[in-house]
């Protein structure tokens, strides 16, 4: 420790006495220190808050998917290699009549049917009985289902009841509607019990059950459900084809995460003769959507927590390097009391690495809160990651470190002489 | 035998030019242990020169400096800075205080780099703040205090780490003359008690109150001896 020369101890600045002196030269000015710390604040702060909202997001995105859309496969009928149909009229439909139950031997599967769009004539009028008086002649979407695929389609009722596997058998003349469509028509919940019907081009259909929302398929706008076999016997076969409007299809609950392997074997399941007849969509990988969503979202705020980080780290180079020009008799004394230049720079330094992780450290518990107050205002989950969100103020620290490099530099090459001449 | 607390060996400062500019010419002097010594000129004549050679804040060009029969001129800066940290007191003109902090933190500071452990600082600084006379006032910031007082804290400053040489610059150059008298009076008790005391003055009151009186002109030291000085 002692030197050979002098039998002094070598001269030390202690890194409690550092961080002390750094402390004492930031509370001193505590106004300025502030200021200069906002651009790592609002640095860091975007930085969390960014991650934050992205990972909230996505995750409220995944879990939507999860009961919905990831327990979900589509079946669409392509039509026959060769059309064995005479013209004018559509082939049979791919699908087996027994579809739903073929489908339900699949492990996974909850349940399935067969449904498609009935091709009405332009213009065919919807006309509620009991002398109601409403006719709706806009789009009110006419669609054949089976009962497994009113099961699938994961029906809420209002009112009455589904469709059944009896009706269907039976090719009645009933049907379920949607409450927009019983508004529509003036078919209150209340009067389901009086039996009305809705007369669609003059085919009456008695009113069974009302439905308020449908998890699976069901076109968003106006819909009227009727049992398959009753409209294979009014309208006939619907028109196969990818892409058209009309064409049968299956839907296919599934349990959670079963979907994917579902679709892999359900075409060669229904339809083992001709598999490729059937075109299988399952939905995204939830992870893919989740991803994508991320890099949208997340990609421009990033740029601009870099930007404020940018601007912080400026803003504390600036400061500190004002504040060693200002101090030059601090540093000129602290010189003559026997620091070296490395003293004078780990002051410095240490000075702009508090400042820049105290910054880091209000705008992570700022990034927190947003996302917290945000995630709590859309009564979400919040999703702070902690790889992201614990290291965080270190950003801070590092942008403090970088930013007082070249003051602490300039104030070590202070020349002590310069900086105590008579003031 | 003791060395003396200041031996010069044609000690001399060139400042490079062009044109070189010979701020201390060759000079040899003895300072004593317990000496109080005035060193006095005009400005420009080489007085801050060998004010900032003799507190080690400068580098010569030629010749010694021993420090406590130390050779100066052959340390590293490690050892220069030591020094300074132990054996070296400077008080200056403009006191030199840090306005944030208070009386005591600023006598705090010069133990600062010098290795005193942490539990002996606070009452040594307390103790030199006593000697000045200004242990009432520990808790002052620099602001709050007449410039007499600023002065006499950073002579406890100075004082904190009792070291072998007391270097003053123009002591009483920035106050009146009462709060002068003061701290020159403060300087001649140090002296009594045992402080080697150099004071660099142009003032010829001040310089009265040293026992020596060297004179320095155009960078030539020249020592009156006798009865009257300047």
């Amino acid at each position: 420790m002692a030197s050979a020369a002098t039998g002094l101890p070598r001269p030390r600045l202690a890194a409690r006495d550092t961080a002390a002196e750094a402390v004492a030269g930031i509370v001193q000015r505590p106004g300025r220190s502030v200021l200069t710390m906002l651009g790592t604040i609002l640095g860091t702060g975007a930085f969390v808050a960014v991650l934050g909202l992205t990972a909230t997001g996505a995750g409220q995105i995944s879990r939507q998917f999860t009961v919905l859309q990831d327990t979900t496969v589509t079946v669409e009928d392509n039509g026959p290699a060769n059309d064995v149909a005479p013209p004018g009229t559509n082939p049979a439909i791919g699908f087996p009549a027994d579809a739903g139950t073929i489908a339900g031997h699949i492990h996974g599967v909850t349940a399935a049917g067969v449904w498609w769009p009935v091709s009405l004539p332009a213009n065919a009028e919807f006309t509620a009985s009991l002398a109601l008086g409403a006719t709706a002649s806009q789009t009110i979407n006419l669609l054949a289902a089976s009962p497994g695929a009113i099961t699938a389609m994961g029906l809420t009722m209002a009112a009455g009841t589904p469709l059944t596997a009896y009706e269907n058998n039976t090719r009645q003349h009933v049907a379920i509607i949607d409450t927009t469509t019983a508004a529509t028509l003036g078919i209150s919940p209340a009067r389901l019990a009086a039996h009305p019907a809705i007369f669609v081009n003059g085919i009456a259909y008695t009113i069974t059950g009302i439905y308020s929302s449908a998890q699976r398929v069901v076109t968003d706008e106006s819909a009227m459900l009727i049992p398959e076999n009753t409209a294979l016997a009014d309208y006939g076969n619907p028109q196969p084809g990818i892409g058209n409007q009309n064409e049968a299809q299956m839907v296919i609950a599934t349990r959670i995460g079963a979907a994917q392997a579902v679709a892999k074997q359900i075409a060669a399941a229904e339809l083992p003769t001709d598999p490729t007849r059937l075109v299988v969509t399952s939905p995204p990988s939830p992870q893919n959507l989740q991803s994508q969503v991320s890099a949208d979202l997340a990609g421009l705020f990033l740029i601009l927590a870099l930007i404020s980080l940018l601007i912080g780290a400026v803003g504390i180079a600036n400061t500190t390097l004002v504040a060693v020009l200002e101090r030059t008799e601090e540093i000129g004394l602290r010189r003559a009391v026997g620091a070296r230049p490395r003293h004078i720079a780990a002051q410095f330094l240490a000075e702009s690495t508090t400042l820049g992780t105290l910054g880091g450290l209000i705008g992570t518990c700022t990034g927190v809160a947003v996302v917290i107050t945000f995630a709590a205002t859309k009564n979400w989950t919040a999703i702070l990651n902690p790889a992201y969100t614990l290291p965080a103020p270190l950003i801070g620290s590092l942008v403090g470190l970088l930013a007082g490099a070249y003051p602490a530099l300039r104030a070590a090459h202070t020349s002590p002489l310069a900086a105590l001449r008579h003031g | 035998m003791i060395a003396p607390v200041i031996e010069l060996d044609g000690l001399a400062r060139t400042y490079p030019g062009p044109p070189p500019v010979c701020a201390l010419r060759p000079a040899d002097l003895v300072i004593g242990a317990g000496d109080y010594v005035a060193v006095t000129g005009p400005s420009g004549s080489g007085k801050s020169t060998l004010l900032h050679l003799l507190g080690l804040l400068d580098t010569p060009t030629g010749g010694r400096y021993l420090l406590d029969g130390l050779d100066t001129s052959a340390l590293g800066d490690r050892d220069r800075s030591a020094l300074r940290g132990r054996r070296i007191g400077v008080v200056f003109q403009a006191f030199h205080l840090l306005p944030y902090r208070t009386a005591l933190e600023n006598v705090l500071l010069a133990q600062l780099y010098n290795n005193t452990p942490r539990a002996a600082r606070l009452q040594a600084a307390i103790q030199a703040l006593d000697a000045v006379g200004l242990g009432h006032r520990l808790d002052a910031l620099p602001t709050t205090l007449s410039g007499g007082e600023a002065q006499r804290v950073a002579i406890a400053r100075a004082l904190v780490n009792t070291p072998s040489l007391l270097l003053c610059d123009e002591p009483t150059g920035n106050l009146d003359s009462a709060s002068a008298a003061a701290v020159m009076d403060l300087l001649d008790e140090l002296n009594t008690a045992g402080y080697t005391i150099v004071v660099i003055t142009h003032d010829g009151a001040v310089a009265g109150h040293a026992r020596r009186t060297i004179a320095i002109s155009d960078g030539m030291l020249s020592e009156h001896t006798g009865i009257s000085h300047g």
